[in-house]
């Protein structure tokens, strides 16, 4: 990447620039080599590994209870769903079960988990889109889901939550009051949120028919989640091969048409409203029980291997864990949803202009630590 | 027809931007809907909830004696290598000789509050203290030793 | 008060005009010493004012976004931007060594010259103008372009693509929205049928334009208010320094007081292009009349000219800021499409049907 030679203008009448690895809108640190011919694009090349941390390595060198907490910094905004699968996986290598109230918990910390990642999402992508007033509408209610983490989980963000057999510790006596206000909040926000945001002609011109996906193409890359099922690829994996008890709530995959930003868009908003209709079925009825089922001081998986996938705010994550049996994993592999999505980039943003491209990134919700792990 | 389209569109999009601009407009003339917390200003009101993970830190009563009987499952615990537990062979009053702690040495600089150490804990000598203020400007001072000078361990506690 | 504010201005301006030839008796040496005084007293007047549109700015946008904005930097916030403004006065003024360094540090220069050059025939209260030049409006719309050639000149000699992109697009950006702004501003001379300044104040006497003139002229108001806001370049239309996609535009190589002028210039436009709108369709410092409700026009006298004046500014700039607050902004291709398919087109209708109602004397 020198600065003279035909790198930077080429014979075509390119014009190469770099976006990132420090600017607002890769939201981390993504580089994107972008060939332009005026404003449009023609080309564009991710160079990965600004945030590579050798999560799957250090994932080997701990204990099967540690190394759960680990995950919580790949996607950190779907922290708690990266502990689940983790722990779901050592579930399975260990052939226990979590036990009912458990999984409930569970289930319903995954499902705010993914509200307020979808609500950072919506935020940023006004934000992306030079509107910076969503953001703190945004804010404004994933506040109010972080406190209930905070108080439950003693943590906002990363709040390792999840262990081997069910959750660390029953939730606070003020749980269910504290969402059942959050639910009639958020369903109130939403009309504010499509009255500033969705229905803005501007908006609305900045996102139809921009960033096509096919969904031939959207197989092919391996793309899932909100990404996916935008082109109208039905992918959920809650729906799919459901874990933690998603078999036994009603919720409904919700599926795009075109497969442009719009549709995107569309679908993690009708998610949210989803992720609301299932805290609203199980918040009242939480089993009793214990939260937690017994399990051994150090936990030692039979020789084997174990894939466990779950649905994160982004898309399909999957743990494969190989065992040798011993007390920490021989191997462990995280199929990252991110990684998947961002390679679709390309045939997304090809043709479309510099304003085009932070459409495509903000309604793909990337977070880089995920793609680079 | 074409001119229809073309009002059509221009009253639609015009409503669209209102109703955007209605909203805050809304906000705008509605101060109490303001989020903002004053931080420093808000000290002697702002509580952690009681579960927060701040810092971990070693309980002590009245006669200066913690739980700690030093059996390192915290220290093995812990995936960081947060926790360092230095132990001594203490003789007690019969002429027995017992393990005991001599210092805890806690990274907070290391640590993520994953709250691992605290539930390994046989004797519930360890918790998490709701302090969120932790900015030195010298990395060293994040280095902790919990049990206090002199302490002892509580008696009847295994 | 009253008396001070609305006389003192031109019988002050005369009587330093007499000293002056007096005193020297150069005609030439009299002008340019006058020019000195009054640009002196346009930039007293013209720092405080960036002060205070900073302010308000970051007010405006903080309680919108359900936030409190500066509180801390003396009483209410309201010293933070001085504070900022020392920060950049600080700063190293960096010069990429790749750039061409004479056009580089030009351009701020130029940014601010244009934008101040409007400043002359504005009448900021009765009686209280630089230059009451007989073709004002036209000077207007021809001065402010000049400051396209500073944002081009900063995009090209920073040697930066980002800059460049940034330049590019302000170009264009610039030269179409112009045609609105200039059709929109006719349709006002149309009906005043003088292009000086305080002949059009004057022509508001019983009536502002926006309510004698019926639903053309409102239609070519707010034709004004978003051609001019994509004029100087600010959200929705601020492609030119979109944050998101080019980091900062033409601006990303500048730093300390020289990026401090680009800001100026951006609140001393946003002030300008607020102060014309006021002056062509509110009446400028013309109190609010009714025909001929003559106890009624005579409260409204009791209010000084220059309150009149800078309140209908600040509503204007009040709502330029909900725009920038409120909306998402636009792709460089729907910016020119709204230009050409939509205001353009609608403006000229517009000016045939301002033009026959003058004609017909219809407006009241």
């Amino acid at each position: 990447m020198s600065l003279l030679g035909e790198d930077i203008v080429t014979g075509k009448g390119e014009f190469v620039i770099n976006i990132g690895p420090q600017h607002p809108s890769t939201h981390g640190v993504l580089h994107l080599k972008v060939w332009l011919d005026g404003e449009t694009i023609n080309k564009i090349q991710p160079h990965l590994g600004y945030i590579h941390r050798s999560i799957e390595k250090m994932s080997e060198c701990l204990s099967y209870r540690n190394f759960i907490y680990v995950t919580s910094r790949m996607d950190y905004l779907s922290a708690h769903i990266n502990n689940q699968a983790c722990a779901l996986a050592v579930e399975k290598g260990l052939q226990i079960e979590a036990t009912p109230r458990g999984r409930v918990i569970r289930l319903l910390m995954a499902e705010l988990t993914r509200l307020q990642s979808h609500l950072l999402w919506w935020g940023c992508t006004g934000l992306d889109l030079g509107a910076v007033t969503p953001f703190f509408y945004a804010f404004r209610e994933r506040e109010a889901i972080m406190d209930i983490m905070d108080e439950t989980c003693g943590a906002r963000l990363t709040m390792n939550y999840c262990v081997p057999g069910g959750v660390m510790y029953d939730v606070h006596p003020n749980f269910q009051k504290r969402v059942k206000d959050i639910i009639v909040q958020l369903r109130s926000r939403f009309d504010e949120y499509d009255q500033l945001l969705t229905g803005n002609v501007i908006f609305e011109q900045r996102t139809k028919g921009v960033g096509y996906l096919s969904p031939e193409d959207a197989v092919s890359y391996g793309c899932t989640g909100a990404t996916a099922r935008g082109s109208g690829v039905s992918c959920d994996i809650r729906k799919w091969f459901p874990y933690d008890g998603y078999e036994n709530v009603q919720f409904n995959e919700i599926l795009g048409k075109t497969g442009d930003c719009y549709d995107r868009y569309m679908v993690r908003m009708a998610e949210m409203k989803e992720s609301v209709n299932i805290i609203e079925q199980l918040i009242n009825n939480i089993p009793e029980g214990d939260f937690q089922a017994k399990t051994k001081m150090v936990l030692k998986l039979a020789k084997g291997e174990y894939y466990q996938r779950v649905e994160t705010a982004r898309g399909e994550l999957g743990v494969y864990i190989v065992s040798d049996g011993a007390a920490s994993p021989y191997r462990i592999k995280y199929r990252s949803p991110n990684f998947s999505n961002l390679s679709a980039l390309e045939v997304m943003a090809k043709g479309a202009k510099i304003g085009d491209l932070v459409a495509i990134m903000s309604t793909i919700d990337l977070v880089i630590p995920d793609v680079d792990r | 027809m074409f001119l229809k389209e073309y009002f059509g569109t221009i009253y639609k999009s015009v409503k669209s931007l209102l109703s955007g601009m209605k909203l805050t407009g809304y906000y705008f003339t509605h101060p109490q809907e303001i989020q903002t917390e004053e931080y420093p200003d808000n000290r002697a009101t702002l509580k952690m909830f009681d579960r927060f993970k701040g810092e971990v830190v070693m309980p002590h009563d009245e006669n200066n004696e913690h739980r700690c009987t030093g059996c390192q499952a915290c220290e093995i615990a812990c995936p960081n290598g947060t926790i360092k537990v230095i132990t001594k062979q203490e003789v007690q009053a019969d002429g027995k000789k017992k393990k005991a702690i001599d210092v805890f040495v806690y990274h907070l600089e290391l640590c993520t509050m994953c709250n691992m150490c605290v539930t390994s804990c046989p004797s519930d000598a360890i918790k998490m203290a709701q302090t969120f203020e932790h900015s030195v400007y010298d990395k060293k001072q994040l280095k902790k030793v919990l049990n206090k000078p002199g302490s002892k361990i509580m008696e009847g506690v295994e | 008060m009253n008396l001070l504010l609305n006389i003192s201005f031109s019988s002050l301006a005369r009587w330093i005009d007499l000293s002056l030839t007096n005193l020297l008796n150069n005609y030439m040496l009299v002008k340019a010493i006058e020019m000195v005084i009054a640009g002196l007293s346009l930039l007293v007047f013209l720092v405080p004012l960036c002060f205070f549109l900073g302010y308000m700015e970051r007010k405006v946008a903080a309680f919108m976004q359900i936030r409190l904005g500066p509180n801390r930097v003396g009483p209410k916030g309201s010293l933070q931007i001085v504070a900022d403004t020392v920060k950049l006065l600080l700063k190293e003024g960096l010069t990429p060594n790749a750039s061409d360094k004479f056009l580089f540090n030009l351009a701020p220069v130029i940014v601010v010259i244009a934008c101040m050059l409007v400043m002359a025939p504005i009448a900021f209260a009765k009686d209280f103008q630089l230059w009451d030049l007989s073709i004002g409006v036209l000077y207007i719309s021809s001065v402010s372009s000049i400051g396209v050639i500073g944002i081009l000149m900063a995009g090209w000699s920073s040697y930066n693509k980002y800059s460049l992109l940034g330049a590019m697009r302000s170009g264009a950006q610039i030269v179409s929205y112009e045609l609105s702004v200039g059709l929109s501003i006719i349709s006002i001379v149309v009906l005043t049928g003088s292009m000086r300044m305080s002949d059009i104040v004057l022509s508001q006497e019983n009536g502002w334009w926006i309510f004698k003139g019926h639903i053309p002229v409102l239609i070519s108001f707010i034709i004004f208010i978003i051609a001019s806001t994509a004029e100087i370049n600010r959200a929705p239309f601020d492609l030119a320094e979109a944050e998101q996609e080019l980091t900062a535009g033409f601006h990303t190589e500048y730093s300390g007081m020289k990026f401090a002028m680009f800001l100026l210039a951006e609140y001393i436009n946003l002030f300008v292009v607020s102060a014309i709108a006021a002056t062509l369709f509110l009446g400028g410092w013309m109190p609010f009349h009714i025909g001929h409700w003559e106890a009624f026009n005579h409260v409204m006298d009791f209010l000084p000219s220059s309150i009149w004046f800078l309140g209908k500014t600040f509503a204007i700039i009040f709502i330029i800021m909900q725009f920038r607050w409120t909306f998402p902004r636009l792709r460089v291709d729907q910016l020119l499409n709204l230009e050409w398919k939509y205001l353009l087109p609608i403006s000229m209708v517009n000016v045939l049907l301002v033009t026959i109602m003058a004609i017909m004397g219809w407006h009241f």
